[in-house]
């Protein structure tokens, strides 16, 4: 027996240029506090086909903690300073310039850690996924069944770069290029 | 900086590539259930569309969860608009209510709704909207809500004002309310727009035209319902939101269903 499907998805629409007073909080980007033991910092640039910083773009993080759990817990969008909750969100600057401070996840069921990336801007009509993966992990890399579906031309673009430990805190670079040459990969979930 | 094409060859941009998806369902391909991110005569897609396919992959454990939002998140008082300064926000007081499912029709409860919204003269609280009208200073524009067990949500607000973009032209955006969703897998992550019964500027927004089939482009508009209407207070409008997944794709008749 079948039947058609009567809940069609509702369409994207773009996030807009104005929505700096609605979806950016405080404490937004800060997944832990910096003074945390592990805390890291994720960052990097959103560039548009020109090469030109995006200014108006904003990204969410969503991730595993350190042991590899997902939070279950509430206070994302209302920091306590104590609780992880695995959500970030974070406009770019002026510059296209955006920054995370978080931990880096466990490895979930002996997979390759990453972090999931979701990109609004506007321009962009419907949002993109992609994952940032961190560049300590070749050998889960191998195995990795996301990244294996990748060529392997484009995989890089889906790795950190680490560049260095400012104020003692590791730091890692995820650029994001809409468009152009090393253009992000980005995922299509929706199976 | 302003381009200088016309209302009229924006219009032909956006038929042609209309018709184009038109044959291709007539042909027996699928109708487009989401907006291409790659449309031309919304010119700032141009530079900011992949040109890679995306990869399909599988979502993992970490894909098929949420934040887990909730009451330690957001006030009940932020779903109306309309008493967040000491006096009453000018324009038409409004009611928009509905609820959230998947694709299955099946409630997404407890979860993070976010509105953002010009006012009733079309101006946007943000430092980078230019547009000369008037800034009203009992109207910031921004909701939040947790929907409840049965995926509902309302918002008491403003109807707000249509107002000028510099796509092209003469470029006027429909009247709308920005809506940010969550559902129960981060893969069901939703932003768009809602928009109002009958507006006038609908065939001449690249924005909302970049959705090619008008069946879909039609789940972005509100009903008007006079029963959610309050008398001598307010007017209320309902909007269903469907969220990806698990089974809202457009191939799906051979699943079983319970």
């Amino acid at each position: 027996m079948t039947e058609p499907t009567e809940f069609m998805q509702t369409p994207a629409q773009t996030v807009g240029p104005f929505y700096g007073f609605a979806l950016p909080y405080d404490k937004g980007p800060e997944l832990v506090p910096g003074h945390h033991p592990h805390a890291i910092r994720l960052h990097g640039t959103v560039t548009d086909g020109a090469g030109d910083p995006v200014p108006d773009a904003i990204l969410e993080l969503w991730q595993a903690n350190e042991t590899g759990a997902i939070s279950r817990e509430q206070g994302a969008l209302d920091r306590d300073g104590f609780i992880f909750t695995g959500f970030g969100r974070a406009a770019v600057n002026q510059a296209g310039h955006f920054t995370f401070t978080t931990v880096k996840p466990g490895s979930v069921g002996g997979t390759a850690p990453y972090l999931v990336i979701t990109v609004f801007a506007r321009g962009l009509i419907q949002h993109l996924f992609t994952r940032a993966y961190f560049p300590e992990d070749t050998d889960l890399h191998r195995e990795d069944t996301v990244l294996r579906a990748v060529p392997a031309a484009r995989r890089a673009t889906l790795v950190c770069v680490a560049d260095g430990t400012p104020g003692g805190t590791p730091s890692y670079r995820f650029d994001v290029r809409l468009q152009g040459a090393n253009e992000t990969v980005f995922l299509d979930f929706d199976a | 900086m302003t381009d200088t094409t016309t209302q009229a060859e924006i219009n032909d941009e956006m038929r042609a590539i209309e018709a184009e998806a038109r044959a291709q369902v007539d042909d027996g391909g699928a109708p487009e259930l989401q907006p291409r991110r790659n449309y031309p005569p919304y010119r700032s897609s141009i530079l900011r569309h992949p040109t890679h396919e995306l990869v399909r992959v599988d979502p993992e454990e970490v894909e098929l969860v949420s934040p887990a939002f909730g009451h330690t998140d957001v006030n009940v008082l932020e779903s109306d608009l309309t008493i967040q300064h000491s006096g009453e926000p000018l324009g038409e007081r409004i009611t928009v209510s509905g609820r959230v499912l998947d694709g299955e029709g099946r409630p997404v409860r407890h979860q993070l709704v976010e509105v953002w919204q010009a006012n009733a003269g079309g101006r946007y609280v943000h430092k980078r909207d230019q547009h000369p009208a008037p800034l009203d200073p009992n109207f910031t524009g921004v909701g939040r809500v947790i929907t409840g067990d049965n995926g509902e949500y309302s918002f008491t607000t403003i109807k707000p004002g249509p107002y000028p973009w510099r796509n092209h032209l003469n470029a006027w955006r429909p009247t709308h309310i920005h809506f940010s969703l969550f559902g129960t897998a981060f893969t069901q992550r939703l932003i768009t727009q809602m928009y109002f019964p009958g507006d006038p500027l609908f065939a001449l927004d690249p924005i909302y035209q970049s959705i090619t089939d008008p069946a879909a482009r039609a789940r972005l508009v509100g009903a008007y319902d006079h029963d959610l209407s309050v008398p001598e207070w307010s007017l209320g409008y309902r909007w269903d939101i469907v969220l990806t997944g698990p089974h809202a794709t457009w191939m799906e008749s051979e699943e079983a269903h319970d």
